[in-house]
């Protein structure tokens, strides 16, 4: 079996960096800010590599979308190990769904069995992306992925919920969006970082792929979660239950 | 004259941003020194994320029992950190010399021992083999260096530091054509761990320096021993031994370059190994910097955080205007010996400037971090005391002011 990967990925403000919002609360600052690609995504290349140096796949598409800077998230995953990439570019701001829209006409042009991509991005956190491109593909799908493996034309997929682990076995082609803990991602190697520079990269745009991304949503504001107020300091256990009695808490 | 010349020149002024743009010709600027290709930033990324989250967790612990860390090893030959220049053919990654510095500099943020290991591997004998060596020394060598061998470059004895040209080790022709050496090499940086060995040798000491050789060794000759390891003050991960050359045979085709040219190797194979020194001392320094600062904004005395005193605030600024000078001539003189311009000079100020700003910037962040930077909690303690040998290894700070200062010599005296 020769499966065909294609892992999209998101360029985020890197989870090490403080998060600033802007001054007129339209969102958070990301002028001059270290961006990187987003933590599951990298779970999600290696996750591929991983597949195709079982020699179960041929070739991996890295996708990303946004404006011409993505394509150093791209570059990343190539000198990952993915093998080629496709850039949407774009400078609007990209909701899941019209995400979602863009990848499947992608699909559809592209032709892969089988999509990993991250479960959610560490900027918005929507975790929506994936199961709204299965819906659209029809394509079966496999969540927060901590294990995947193919045999056959068959791909089982363990999955952390809530009462311990659930393994679902899908039919090729599917989704599989992955959670934390399926691998460790690695660094890239000086030779793969040269490769990248020749490997292909296609870029795309929106309206050359036909799909409206137009958003229904509007931010009207984007503001910092409160600073945490001072506590006090108590003499002792009485003088906690009593606090806690005021408060309502017990 | 100078007014025909401006004229013929297609001189564009353009205006980007509300601000004024001046070039000799509308499609090219001249970049600033710091700007990196798109290879060298993706390099800086990963080597800089991996020595976060690799190398980080396990300083302390090499540097306490003094000893490298065995898997760090093998990880550093799997991501081709310890043949950056090599060739692809030869298993290499086949990058440019600036690169090698910029993962110098990057792993030293967090150790300058592994660093060192990166430096002396990178900058010394692979670029010696690469130089010097013939086809089949290339093609025995390069890829054990880019794969999994260590290499040692061996000059320093113990009557020959500064004075490199006294080396007493011999080298002895024997009827058959094969070399007997012998003699003790001292103060050897990887030496433990190193496979290859470049080894200089006077064939006839009556010549002077020009009997110097040097003779490519592999560490399973029954004739090379590793001697006593240093217990040393700083860079203790990296190892540094004695290397003990005892009736030692190695055959003719094993010199490097030609018989009795060993003395251009040892003086011309540093040049580039300045460079490298300097990054990892640029590194250092940004290293200790960039994990007291966020302490110093934080720690409260008087009713305030203490970087808003000016007394520490002029200390600090003063310190960024120190590294950013060391970026600069680090960065220069990599770029001219890539341009193939003479960078003896540059490689020097770099080496010599960026060695002073490691000792200074370390020590004043002890002194800002206060109590805490006296204690091991904090990494500045040990960056201070890996610091110092910067000032020593691959030609003290007096060899380097006599290098610039020949320099000067040959410009000025008529």
């Amino acid at each position: 079996m020769s499966l065909k990967i294609l892992v999209p990925i998101k360029r985020v403000v890197d989870y090490a960096v403080k998060i600033r919002v802007k001054g007129d609360k339209s969102g958070v600052e990301t002028a001059n800010v270290k961006m990187s690609m987003n933590p599951f995504d990298e779970i999600a290349v290696e996750e591929a590599i991983r597949i195709k140096e079982k020699g179960l796949a041929k070739e991996i598409v890295a996708v990303s979308m946004g404006p011409k800077t993505a394509q150093e998230s791209i570059r990343t995953s190539i000198a990952m190990g993915a093998d080629k990439g496709i850039h949407v570019e774009t400078s609007a701001e990209l909701q899941p769904l019209s995400v979602a829209k863009l990848l499947k006409e992608l699909v559809d042009k592209e032709k892969p069995n089988l999509i990993i991509l991250g479960k959610q991005a560490i900027d918005d956190d929507c975790n929506q992306t994936a199961q709204m491109l299965a819906g659209l593909l029809n394509w079966p799908q496999a969540t927060f992925a901590s294990k995947v493996d193919i045999k056959d034309d068959k791909v089982h997929v363990t999955r952390e919920i809530d009462g311990g682990l659930e393994t679902l076995s899908m039919k090729l082609p599917a989704v599989i969006s992955c959670d934390l803990r399926l691998n460790e991602p690695r660094y890239a190697k000086l030779q793969n970082i040269m490769k990248s520079k020749k490997a292909e990269l296609k870029v795309e745009t929106p309206e050359g792929l036909k799909v409206d991304i137009t958003s229904n949503l509007k931010t009207i504001s984007v503001e910092e979660p409160p600073k945490r107020s001072g506590g006090a300091k108590v003499e002792n256990v009485e003088k906690v239950v009593e606090a806690l009695k005021k408060h309502a808490l017990i | 004259m100078i007014r025909k010349l401006i004229s013929n020149q297609k001189n564009v002024t353009i205006i980007k941003n509300g601000i004024k743009r001046y070039s000799s010709s509308s499609t090219s600027f001249i970049r600033p020194i710091t700007t990196l290709t798109e290879e060298e930033q993706l390099l800086k990324e990963s080597i800089s994320n991996y020595a976060n989250e690799k190398i980080r967790p396990l300083v302390k612990d090499m540097d306490e029992k003094s000893e490298l860390d065995k898997g760090l090893l093998k990880e550093l030959f799997d991501m081709n950190l310890m043949g950056i220049e090599i060739s692809e053919e030869y298993g290499g990654a086949g990058m440019n010399f600036m690169s090698a510095i910029i993962a110098i500099e990057e792993l030293a943020k967090i150790d300058p021992a592994i660093s060192v290991i990166v430096d002396v591997q990178n900058t010394l004998v692979n670029n010696c083999i690469t130089r010097y060596g013939n086809t089949e020394q290339k093609k025995k060598y390069l890829p054990m260096l880019a794969r999994n061998t260590v290499g040692s470059f061996c000059l320093s004895e113990a009557g020959s530091g500064s004075d490199a040209f006294a080396l007493s080790t011999r080298a002895q022709q024997q009827s058959d054509g094969t070399f007997i050496l012998n003699g003790t090499k001292q103060w050897i940086t990887n030496a433990k761990e190193a496979g290859i060995f470049i080894i200089m040798a006077n064939v006839d000491p009556s010549q002077g320096y020009k009997g110097i050789t040097a003779f490519i060794v592999e560490s399973n000759n029954p004739g090379l021993k590793i001697g006593k390891k240093e217990d040393k003050l700083g860079i203790r991960a990296s190892s540094t031994c004695e290397v003990i050359l005892d009736n030692c045979i190695v055959k003719e085709t094993d010199i490097l370059g030609q018989l009795g040219k060993g003395y251009k190797i040892a003086i011309e194979g540093l040049n580039e190994g300045r460079i490298g020194i300097a990054a990892q001392m640029l590194g250092l320094a940004e290293g200790v910097y960039e994990s007291t600062l966020p302490y110093l904004m934080e720690r409260k005395q008087f009713g305030k955080p203490i970087s808003e005193f000016q007394g520490m605030q002029f200390t600090y600024a003063d310190l960024a205007i120190d590294i950013e000078a060391g970026k600069l001539l680090t960065y220069n003189a990599a770029r001219l010996q890539e341009a193939g311009l003479p960078f003896v000079t540059e490689a020097s100020m770099a080496k010599l400037h960026c060695s002073r700003v490691a000792e200074k910037a370390s020590s004043a962040c002890i002194s800002m971090l206060g109590g805490v930077g006296f204690t091991k909690e904090f990494p500045a303690e040990k960056f201070f005391r890996d610091s110092k040998v910067g000032q020593i290894y691959e030609g003290t700070s007096n060899i380097q002011l006599q290098t610039i200062a020949k320099a000067i010599i040959k410009k000025f005296k008529q």
